[in-house]
């Protein structure tokens, strides 16, 4: 097992990120989803024994800050590239879940050709009509686990770092101001409808593709990756038998074999 | 003191099961429940009760603005206040009011604002809510972090149109407008007396306070839940040395006049319960969208409704309950007039925003409890503030010669005849 060190960096727009470090190699970024960075590190481990990983955190989560600095979907794609310039990272492989892979989407599209590679899980950042994404905003701290993961229990487990669930006041109390900042920011990009118009910028994005998608995903079902999989002249779907939308954490071993063959 | 009276405009027709067969009242209500022709009357109704408040002596006449929501059926609170300005011509018409950060661009508001205070004569109180989480970012896609920022452009773009004389250019960041020229213009100088609307966020506080706008607080908690809210406005306005007029703040409040406690009661708990069971049936996940609020004012709140044991088990209130916690005063004239001094003077409010029409409550109740306190409780209460008798400065200024309805009723069957 490889274990992760955390440092801060500080973006030229004025940003404080922290960042979840590790291994060597290939360097490689990951961005995190709606939820943020859990505490469960698996996924990234596994990246880091092959890899050097850089995982930052967007501004709004954890310890990073300097929200306020950000307001639209230019100010989040410019924001993934500071960080990557402010890292050191060289034409690594991005790889963005959720709202990350819409982020990263958008980077691809920005500067296609300051990535090696590009995996993109069950990114946000498309809608289809037929297929409404349920709204994370209006959800009550309990939905969450039913439609984030396959698995339910284990889904409240990695959400909630203690305590005796979303039914205990002051476990919900932290949970629920730290959504509030994490969705207020995300909110931004995702509210009230996750879409940017990214779909045509996607012609842009001529770097090597892989979609991960999890079979049962609930937040984005699979008519999703398959229009992904269109837009994207060179992407190449991989979907997980049996996986939500948090995949990365619900099979960490089975997203990072397709991080390595990217 | 100055009484106004207002109508939320429930929808009325709510099944008695609605609790157990719907999960809001408000953003994703069914709309199967909505029958066109009952709404008919019931505009109609809602409408002739505001004019029957001006008749019986209310200062003022109130509405307001919600959308998709069952206990709020005025998604455009002009067009009702339209309509009271061309039927009345004493009360000041107080469209508490529009949610100015909805308006694409807020010189919409500007205009029709200006319309309004100028056909009602100079009557117009404007209010310039936030508005609430369910009407701007559920139902109106507001983006919940941005929803203030847009506010603050919005604000200072009307007032800027209302008050500078020569057309100018304004590049916001919502808002670029190459030729910003309001017209018609307010009658009222430098423009209409400006109420905003605050659920108690020390920010909307100071707001108020720098710009001297009345700070009007309106939620169905009552007045013993409002008094720390309006403890803490004061507070402010102590720290920026401003004076403390009563007439800086409104509070809203749902009253019952009957000759006895008992018939109180007995005329109107049903409407009351109406209203707190299935009016305020708002699922909590709308209550508030990520971001809405500052963290630091959720730190000071209360979660339990979000919990599944909650949303499982849902609470009746009863009369009792709802009296003794002061969401409602109710009562004969006497117990009326006794609570409203305590309110009035606990909170030191100059202004009421009078709920007399509550819920499911039929047309001739309402009229029987606007009546009673019109004539048997508003004159006790009318003294309360001797030092700040003159303040006018949070009241309508008409024209004095302005046109009365008697004149337009006239207009509309008067015959052509030649000009000597």
């Amino acid at each position: 097992m490889t274990s992760l060190s955390s440092r801060k960096v500080r973006t030229a727009r004025g940003a404080e990120v922290r960042v979840l470090e590790g291994g060597a190699g290939r360097d490689v970024v990951f961005l995190h989803d709606v939820a943020g960075q859990l505490d469960d590190t698996t996924f990234l481990e596994r990246i880091a024994e092959q890899h050097h990983l850089i995982a930052p955190e967007l501004p709004g989560y954890g310890e990073s800050t300097g929200e306020e600095l950000l307001e639209d979907m230019l100010d989040f794609t410019l924001h993934g590239w500071d960080v990557v310039a402010e890292t050191g990272a060289d034409h690594p492989i991005l790889i963005g879940h959720g709202m990350g892979g819409m982020i990263a989407a958008e980077m691809a599209a920005a500067c296609p050709a300051g990535l090696s590679r590009l995996v993109l899980v069950a990114p946000l950042g498309i809608w289809l009509d037929e297929h409404p994404v349920p709204d994370l905003f209006s959800m009550l701290p309990y939905e969450f686990p039913r439609v984030l993961f396959a698995d339910a229990e284990l889904g409240a487990r990695l959400l909630l770092s203690a305590g005796e669930g979303f039914g205990d006041l002051d476990v919900l109390k932290d949970f629920y101001i730290g959504n509030t900042r994490r969705l207020g920011t995300a909110g931004k990009i995702l509210f009230p409808i996750p879409d940017r118009r990214l779909a045509k910028r996607l012609y842009r994005v001529t770097t090597p593709t892989t979609l991960v998608w999890g079979e049962n995903d609930a937040l984005l079902p699979l008519p999703y990756a398959e229009r992904w999989a269109k837009l994207l002249a060179h992407a190449a779907l991989e979907v997980v038998p049996g996986g939500g939308h948090m995949v990365p954490y619900e099979n960490p071993d089975a997203v990072a074999a397709f991080v390595g063959k990217a | 003191m100055k009484f106004t009276f207002f109508n939320l405009m429930p929808w009325p027709h709510l099944p008695d099961d609605f609790r157990e067969t719907n999960r809001s009242v408000w953003v994703d209500i069914d709309s199967r429940l909505f029958d066109p022709e009952l709404a008919n009357t019931m505009y109609h109704e809602y409408m002739d009760q505001l004019e029957f408040a001006e008749a019986v002596g209310f200062d003022g006449i109130g509405v307001n603005e919600h959308h998709q929501n069952g206990y709020g059926m005025m998604p455009s609170p002009n067009l009702i206040a339209g309509g009271l300005a061309r039927r009345t011509s004493k009360a000041a018409i107080c469209v508490i009011g529009n949610s100015i950060a909805l308006y694409n661009p807020p010189i919409r508001v500007a205009e029709e604002m200006a319309m309004l205070d100028v056909i009602s004569g100079g009557r117009l109180i404007a209010g310039f809510p936030t508005g609430t989480s369910m009407d701007t970012n559920f139902c109106y896609g507001q983006i919940p972090a941005l929803l203030r920022d847009k506010y603050a452009e919005a604000h200072d773009l009307i007032i800027r149109a209302w008050t500078t004389q020569e057309p100018f250019a304004f590049d916001g960041k919502y808002n670029q407008l190459r030729w910003v020229n309001c017209w018609p213009r307010p009658l009222q100088k430098p423009h209409p007396p400006i109420y905003v609307p605050g659920g108690g966020s020390i920010e909307t506080w100071d707001f108020c306070v720098e710009h001297d706008y009345n700070y009007s607080y309106l939620s169905f908690g009552g007045y013993k839940a409002g008094k720390a809210l309006l403890d803490g406005f004061w507070e402010r306005v102590a720290v920026a040395g401003k004076d403390d007029s009563p007439y800086r703040a409104a509070f809203a409040q749902m009253i019952c006049v009957a000759d006895t406690d008992a018939e109180a009661e007995r005329l109107y708990s049903e409407h009351i319960l109406y209203f707190f069971n299935r009016c305020l049936h708002v699922y909590p996940g709308f209550a508030e969208a990520p971001g809405y609020r500052t963290v630091k004012t959720i730190k000071a709140n209360n979660l339990s409704q979000m919990t599944e044991e909650a949303q499982k088990k849902l609470q009746n209130l009863t009369w009792k309950d709802l009296v003794e916690r002061g969401h409602v005063i109710a009562g004969s004239p006497e117990t009326v007039r006794d609570r409203m001094i305590d309110m009035i003077t606990e909170l030191r409010i100059g202004h009421v925003f009078c709920l007399l029409h509550n819920g499911n409550q039929p047309d001739w109740k309402t009229r029987y409890s606007t009546q009673l306190f019109a004539e048997k409780v508003m004159p006790s209460l009318r003294g309360l503030w001797p030092e700040w008798e003159h303040d006018d400065r949070w009241w309508v200024h008409p024209q004095p010669d302005r046109v009365r309805p008697e004149a337009t009723m006239a207009g509309a069957t008067r015959r052509a005849e030649a000009q000597a």
